[in-house]
């Protein structure tokens, strides 16, 4: 079935032993066990008793992050010494691929419970179909619209007068996100926000033009631009939390609508920061580094394909966050 | 550096820092089988204080707390990562590749495994003790009475996710672009196949649990009510979106066990596999159909009749493509010149019985017939049938098979066909009993029962202490096997074993397939 022939295979380079993968074990539990700690500390610990979580967190974080900046320069290193055959490339590429797949079907459970509860449970909730008559019974008077600017809880007269299942106060927005509820378009952020991404898109694009041709002076330039439009993406969305948390009432407590729109936004807004610092890291190594050439920047490439990424989810969250 | 044939490293380092395909599989099995001991001890405390109604040896809460990590540990730190461990070792062998395709991350998804479990169980020793709202951990158990155990079973559940995904993205990289010139997709061992989808599935599902904790995290200390009504959201959209992760995890867990079966099959029939296109097109219907199937795990909650026959229908189509891997390993064996040694007694072990679990699946899977067996023992009985008899029954099979090519050691196998009727016997006389308990009314993830059940679980828990102790002698035989078994140097230790990892020196080196092979 075999023979051992291979004239001109380009050895697969499989690196020596390492200790970033322990490094990075080491800093991924002290995060999580640090995180656990201070999450606990918040809802169940004595606001007297001093626990040493946050410096637990802080230094597995610091630690990860340590790792995670020497892990990626070794493969960079790696990569620039030659030792990266074409098909190891290819394994790159098919990695950055599925990671991208994985954070679609992360995205897509959360977009998941937003459909859920606008089309089914909470129609549900005010009382229409078969299932809706016992809530009928147990959520009296309460009306299902959306955006939910009314919870159940406060329909039957808030925490106090709920008569099961108490688990917290949920108190809504007086004034939602939607486009119906902006004093006039160009006061309404998320307009601005969509502007912002979908032209950083496509400065991402212009630059990737300009690697490929070569001209490292284009490449950096609208990558600068697409680095500045992420930026500012991150500072509007932080001034539309400021205006959300401030002018309007609305929090992670305003029950169902609160809940998804902070936790659809936020991870957004978390995923372009991270895309962001990404596109950053290349900007570094492209401008202070003199690294990438036509045929070889695939550090920019995968970031340009996280940042399309972050740009889509963001179309769908526009649509149906913002205007549907 | 790297350039000539060179043996693993000294020491304790070897293990910490390694690269290497064959030692990250071997951390992975021996990992599984440890947690595997650990779930299984679990288990005798349950099956111990079910011996007789009444309440015995521990308290209810503790009970609770049991049949939780009972079954958190088993899926996710005895089966899930067994059958990595078993990829790792083997697919680089079978597809005529170097290693995995990247061998550091490799490592990571293996390295963060034992810590996360570690936190998992010292929960246990915690104020207000483990978590204790069931494998499956339903909201509102698991959010509105939750205690801060939950808090670090959320991360833990965090990190086993982040290390399926990487480990995945590793198995799907390096089948689709390390496989040898030659080794074309349709020529790949059904093994790879199988894992290939599986590792799909994962990707897939994996960052949908993580929503769905990440959401029960953000109601427990954030103020958030996805899974409360007062807030407008829903307790049972925590149901959904578990089970759209659990139904499509369940075939991750099985798939890779219908690899195995479907390598060993033919090598003791010394017959190719029959049907081996219907065999990865039935892998990959089962995978597609099982993203479309999860609420037949929530007929009783309330959906609308509409729901309930979707998901009732879909789920019966289930049993068409695994119908037809069940004729074909049976067509396999047809007229072929049987031979019975461990590995094919387990494999002959596991058609039956996962058909046993297979057919009583089709049973719960018609909706108003549901409505009575639902949350009952019958749905224990049903499902230990594919996970114990189907996925640990093939990954026994998979050791004795794999283990002389990998150490050159043979097995004892007199010890290993002991092993195999113990187990067989123990676990029928431990699970088959429940069904009937489940038929007439015994709920389960109760620590008390009603007196009319007791023999059937007397019986029970005999079985389960026989099932478990033969395990023991599985660890002997394996440890006594890579310390002093009988030496072998043939190349195919089995005559009738065909594939590239049958064609490398006996016990495998540590390096294999540098230069790829040409297959033909």
């Amino acid at each position: 079935m075999t023979s051992q022939t291979s004239a001109e295979y380009e050895k697969y380079y499989v690196p020596e032993k390492s200790r970033l993968a322990l490094c990075a074990t080491a800093g991924l539990i002290l995060s999580i066990y640090g995180a656990s700690g201070i999450m606990n500390d918040m809802t169940f610990g004595d606001p007297d008793e001093a626990t040493n979580s946050w410096s637990i967190f802080l230094f597995g974080m610091f630690f990860f992050a340590a790792t995670l900046f020497s892990w990626f320069r070794t493969a960079i290193r790696e990569n620039i010494a030659g030792l990266n055959s074409a098909q190891l490339k290819k394994s790159y590429v098919l990695g950055m691929f599925w990671f991208i797949f994985s954070e679609v079907m992360f995205f897509f459970a959360f977009f998941g419970a937003l459909f859920y509860v606008r089309n089914l449970a909470g129609p549900w909730l005010g009382g229409e179909g078969d299932g809706g008559r016992m809530n009928g019974l147990l959520w009296p008077s309460f009306d299902f619209a959306w955006p939910m600017m009314q919870t159940p809880q406060e329909a039957v007269g808030g925490a106090t007068t709920q008569v099961i299942a108490n688990n917290g106060s949920f108190t809504s927005a007086h004034t939602s996100m939607s486009f119906a509820d902006a004093h006039v378009w160009w006061h309404w952020l998320p307009l601005w926000n969509t502007l912002v991404l979908l032209t950083s898109s496509v400065t991402c694009h212009i630059a990737h033009l300009g690697i490929l041709k070569g001209d490292k002076k284009k490449f950096n330039l609208w990558l600068g631009i697409t680095v500045a439009l992420g930026m500012i993406f991150v500072y509007l969305q932080i001034m539309e939390y400021y205006e959300a948390y401030n002018e309007f009432g609305l929090t992670l407590n305003s029950g169902i609508y609160g809940s998804t729109f902070f936790m659809l936004t936020g991870f957004h807004g978390f995923h372009v920061f991270m895309g962001m610092t990404m596109l950053l890291i290349q900007l570094l190594r492209s401008v202070i580094g003199k690294q990438f050439t036509a045929t070889d920047h695939f550090g920019f490439e995968a970031s340009s394909w996280y940042w399309h990424f972050v740009d889509v989810v963001w179309v769908f969250l526009f649509l149906f966050v913002y205007i549907l | 550096m790297g350039d000539h044939h060179h043996g693993p490293a000294k020491g304790l380092t070897r293990w910490l820092f390694t690269t290497n395909h064959k030692d990250i599989g071997t951390m992975y099995l021996w990992f599984s089988f440890a947690m595997f001991l650990l779930g299984g001890f679990f288990a005798m405390i349950i099956r111990a204080e079910l011996f007789q109604p009444g309440m015995q040896l521990i308290e209810p809460a503790f009970f609770n707390q049991m049949t939780t990590l009972h079954g958190l540990i088993m899926v996710f730190g005895a089966i899930m990562p067994s059958f990595v461990g078993l990829a790792n070792w083997l697919i680089p062998m079978m597809i005529g590749a170097p290693d995995m395709a990247l061998p550091r991350m490799n490592n990571w998804s293996f390295w963060i495994l034992p810590p996360a479990f570690l936190l998992l169980a010292s929960t246990l020793f915690m104020e207000g003790g483990a978590p204790a709202a069931g494998w499956t951990f339903y909201a509102p158990l698991s959010t509105t009475y939750a205690g801060p155990s939950v808090t670090y079973f959320i991360f833990c559940i965090h990190v086993l996710g982040l290390s399926s995904i990487m480990g995945s993205i590793n198995i799907i990289a390096t089948v689709m672009n390390m496989r040898a010139p030659g080794m074309t997709y349709m020529k790949m061992p059904l093994f790879v196949w199988t894992w290939l989808i599986t590792a799909f599935l994962l990707v897939a599902v994996m960052p949908v649990l993580a929503g769905a904790v990440t959401m029960m995290l953000m109601d427990v200390h954030f103020g958030t009510s996805f899974f409360s009504a007062a807030g407008g959201g829903d307790p049972v959209l925590f149901q959904h979106i578990f089970w759209f992760f659990g139904h499509p995890e369940v075939y991750i867990i099985i798939l890779p066990a219908f690899g195995v079966v479907s390598q060993i099959i033919p090598a003791f029939s010394r017959k190719p596999l029959f049907g081996y296109d219907s065999m990865v097109y039935a892998t990959a219907s089962i995978a597609f159909l099982s993203f479309i199937v999860w609420a037949h795990h929530m007929y009783t909650v309330g959906m609308p009749v509409a729901g309930e026959l979707f998901f009732m229908y879909a789920t019966m189509l289930i049993a068409v493509p695994t119908g037809v891997k069940v004729f074909n390993w049976i067509s396999t064996m047809w007229r072929g010149a049987l031979s019975f040694e461990t590995p094919m007694l387990f494999s002959i072990g596991f058609i039956i019985l996962f058909t046993i679990g297979g057919f009583t699946g089709l049973m719960l899977s018609i909706a108003p017939a549901d409505f009575q067996y639902h949350d009952s023992y019958f749905v224990v009985a049903h499902f230990h049938y594919v996970m114990v008899a189907g996925a640990v029954f093939s990954m026994t099979a998979a050791i004795y098979f794999w283990l002389p090519k990998w150490c050159g050691r043979m097995y004892n196998e007199t010890m290993g066909k002991t092993h195999f009727w113990i187990s067989f016997i123990g676990f029928n006389l431990a699970f088959f009993p429940q069904h009937f308990v489940g038929l007439a009314g015994m709920p389960r993830r109760i620590p008390d029962y009603a007196l009319q059940f007791a023999d059937f679980n007397m019986m029970s828990s005999i079985g389960a202490f026989i099932y478990g102790a033969s395990q023991i002698l599985f660890l002997y035989n394996v440890i006594a096997t890579i310390v002093a078994g009988d030496p072998v140097s043939d190349e195919k230790v089995w005559d009738g074993a065909e594939g590239l990892e049958w064609t490398l020196p006996t016990p495998a080196p540590y390096h294999t397939f540098e230069t790829p092979p040409l297959v033909r």
